[in-house]
């Protein structure tokens, strides 16, 4: 005898627990402190960060540690807690020119003012694994301090007229994207904005397709700069200027080719990358991404992924992309009992047609059949 | 870092965006709404526009009743009613006719909703162009423009290639003479339920941040041509626990030799249907 499946809410119950145990791991061993996530495991501190849209590490750290290390369902956390936080007011504009630089490379000049400066990279370290402990490392200081203040590679080739100028007075007030649904055609700030919060993986996986000919547009890589920046809000009520802190945030802009084209003259071209924390890969390929997506305002032809925004925005976000992808483990009876009964009748259908096709020419007509 | 959340989870300004979000929704039947919709604590795909219409409906003497696939022990079900009694302690039910607000997803309850009751369904993709046209500015344009030949090819060519159409479930309805509307994946056994129904019916879709709403007795058509009428699915088989031959069914594999039962998907219905009968 058949008993319908009950007792969700137990078996729910007892997944919780054995999850749980699963996390924490064997118990002879410390649990990982937040701290320790924040200080040695930066890098998915900052990715965390970045997708989750909060800069918060000790958030962050925490949410690490409760999704064991997976990166998205870190971030969904730290997602769905920002939701429930109240929006006191939005900063200034920040000014990265003045970012207190920790790392600045450019691919185009071989020196530039203010130097170039590798800082904390992976570039040269050979990808050896190192199977020693680290030791205490003595940090060499340098002769002299870096400049406070490095001037924006972009801005040296902006000051000769080679490349498009930016009207920041032009800038319209961006939409917030986490308070209005992203409509389309949807403007440049609205499209940064997303592809900030956007799955690095996924614009990786975008901006590499530009580089193989589906929308070439031919980067260089004008300016990398990572360091801190202060962040400064100014109150309504008070009228004047609060510097609140600062944060770490890694910006990238591209310098592109471009053959001139809607009223525009022959110029070098911007993609612009940002993001928070030290998120190198994420910044380069936000960047590549951006400059493909202004195929329109640039009159280039729409042919590829990259160049289609509502292809890109619409699957950019690991959140929804996560949650509409695995939505297919839930039970969908209903439906696959709605196409069962459909394809039995089709297939039905289909047997009776087969069987009717190669009805035997009638044998008391020889004469015609023949002809 | 522990804090305590809003009644119903969001913030009484989201609750207020949502409210107004679906007065336009009702003002304008079928029509789909664009809203602010939130990052939920459940992903998306799993319920999340549904949760925000609930969480805006929600007052303290309200009863919930949720179910996924007509049932209530689903394991999506009793995770959506647990998250409202823990963040609204609201009372729930499993009962059809004692709930005020109905969270489905993918059913219609079998038991006739009444005035006073909403049915709110989680939708997944509220265009019902999208396997037709991707792009959200042409089907924006189409729906303006009241332009659904797109539609009816597709239904044409299904009868021109199997003899009749093709859809089973999310079967296109034209809400109030006007918009082309997807009811949700509901099976199209329960489409003639929208039609003309007591209950307001309330549709959200959090990931494609989209709201509309089927209004109390609003005219809702399934679409079909003069010579090819809508049908609906039936079955030979009757539910092998209470017997009803009026109900959708859920087939049940009993073994690997082809064995199979029928069963009612609406779990409330069946089991009342049983005490009627053993009464």
């Amino acid at each position: 005898m058949y008993v319908a499946v009950k007792g969700g809410e137990r078996a729910i119950a007892r997944s919780l627990d054995l999850l749980a145990e699963a996390r924490r791991g064997d118990t002879a061993l410390p649990e990982l402190g937040i701290a320790q996530i924040h200080e040695q495991l930066r890098l998915g501190v900052a990715r965390v960060m970045q997708e989750g849209s909060l800069y918060d590490e000790e958030l962050a750290a925490l949410a690490i540690r409760q999704a064991a290390g997976d990166m998205l369902e870190a971030i969904f956390l730290l997602r769905a807690y920002r939701t429930t936080l109240p929006r006191f007011g939005y900063t200034l504009p920040m000014d990265t020119a003045a970012m207190r630089v920790q790392r600045r490379v450019s691919g185009t000049f071989k020196d530039v003012p203010g130097g170039q400066v590798l800082g904390p990279t992976y570039d040269y370290t050979q990808r050896l694994l190192d199977f020693q402990a680290t030791g205490e490392v003595s940090i060499e200081r340098a002769d002299e301090p870096l400049a406070e203040r490095m001037p924006r590679v972009l801005d040296l080739l902006d000051a000769e007229a080679l490349i498009e100028p930016v009207d920041t007075q032009s800038d319209p007030q961006p939409v917030d994207l986490t308070r209005e649904p992203l409509m389309f055609p949807a403007d440049r700030a609205t499209r940064l904005q997303n592809l900030a919060r956007g799955d690095e993986g996924f614009l990786l996986g975008m901006a590499y397709s530009t580089q193989r000919g589906y929308a070439e547009s031919h980067p260089f890589a004008g300016e990398i700069r990572m360091g801190e920046v202060d962040v400064i809000i100014c109150p309504e009520e008070l009228g004047f200027d609060i510097e609140i802190g600062s944060i770490v945030l890694t910006e990238c802009q591209m310098i592109n080719q471009f053959q001139g084209g809607n009223g525009l003259p022959p110029q070098f071209t911007r993609g612009y990358g940002l993001s928070m924390g030290e998120g190198e890969r994420k910044a380069m390929s936000m960047a590549l991404v951006d400059r493909a997506l202004r195929c329109d305002e640039l009159g280039e032809t729409e042919q590829a992924p990259a160049q289609n925004q509502e292809f890109v925005l619409s699957h950019s976000d690991s959140v929804e992309a996560s949650g509409f992808v695995q939505h297919l483990k839930l039970p969908h009876y209903v439906d696959f009992q709605a196409e069962l009964s459909l394809l039995r009748t089709l297939s039905e259908q289909h047997a009776r047609h087969t069987t009717n096709v190669p009805e035997p020419i009638p044998a008391q007509e020889p004469a015609e059949a023949a002809s | 870092m522990s804090h305590e959340y809003n009644f119903a989870f969001l913030d009484e300004n989201t609750k207020r965006m949502l409210r107004r979000a679906l007065l336009k929704a009702v003002a304008i039947p079928g029509y789909q709404v664009p809203f602010g919709s939130r990052e939920m604590p459940l992903p998306y795909g799993w319920g999340t526009g549904g949760i925000q219409v609930t969480a805006a409906l929600l007052g303290p003497d309200d009863v919930l009743k949720v179910i996924d696939q007509g049932a209530d022990d689903t394991t999506n079900a009793v995770n959506i009613r647990k998250f409202f009694s823990r963040v609204a302690g609201v009372a729930t039910t499993e009962r059809t006719g004692e709930a005020t607000v109905i969270q489905t997803r993918h059913r219609i309850p079998e038991t006739p909703l009444r005035e006073d009751q909403i049915l709110v369904f989680q939708v997944p993709e509220p265009e019902p162009l999208r396997t037709l046209e991707p792009r959200e500015s042409e089907t924006r344009t189409m729906h303006a423009l009241a332009d659904y030949g797109l539609m009816h090819v597709k239904l044409y060519e299904d009868i021109a290639q199997y003899g009749h159409i093709a859809t089973s479930y999310d079967y296109p309805v034209l809400v109030n003479g006007r918009f082309l509307t997807s009811p949700s994946p509901i099976p199209k056994f329960d489409n003639p339920k929208l039609d003309r129904a007591p209950a307001l019916m309330l549709f959200g879709a959090g990931r494609e941040k989209r709201l509309y709403a089927i209004p109390p007795y609003t005219r809702v058509e399934s679409l079909a041509f003069d010579d090819h009428p809508f049908e609906v699915q039936r079955w030979k088989e009757h539910c092998a626990l209470c017997g009803s031959g009026e109900s959708y069914l859920d087939e049940v594999v009993t073994d690997d030799r082809g064995t199979r039962m029928f069963v009612c998907s609406d779990t409330d219905y069946c089991g009342q249907h049983r005490t009627e009968a053993a009464a």
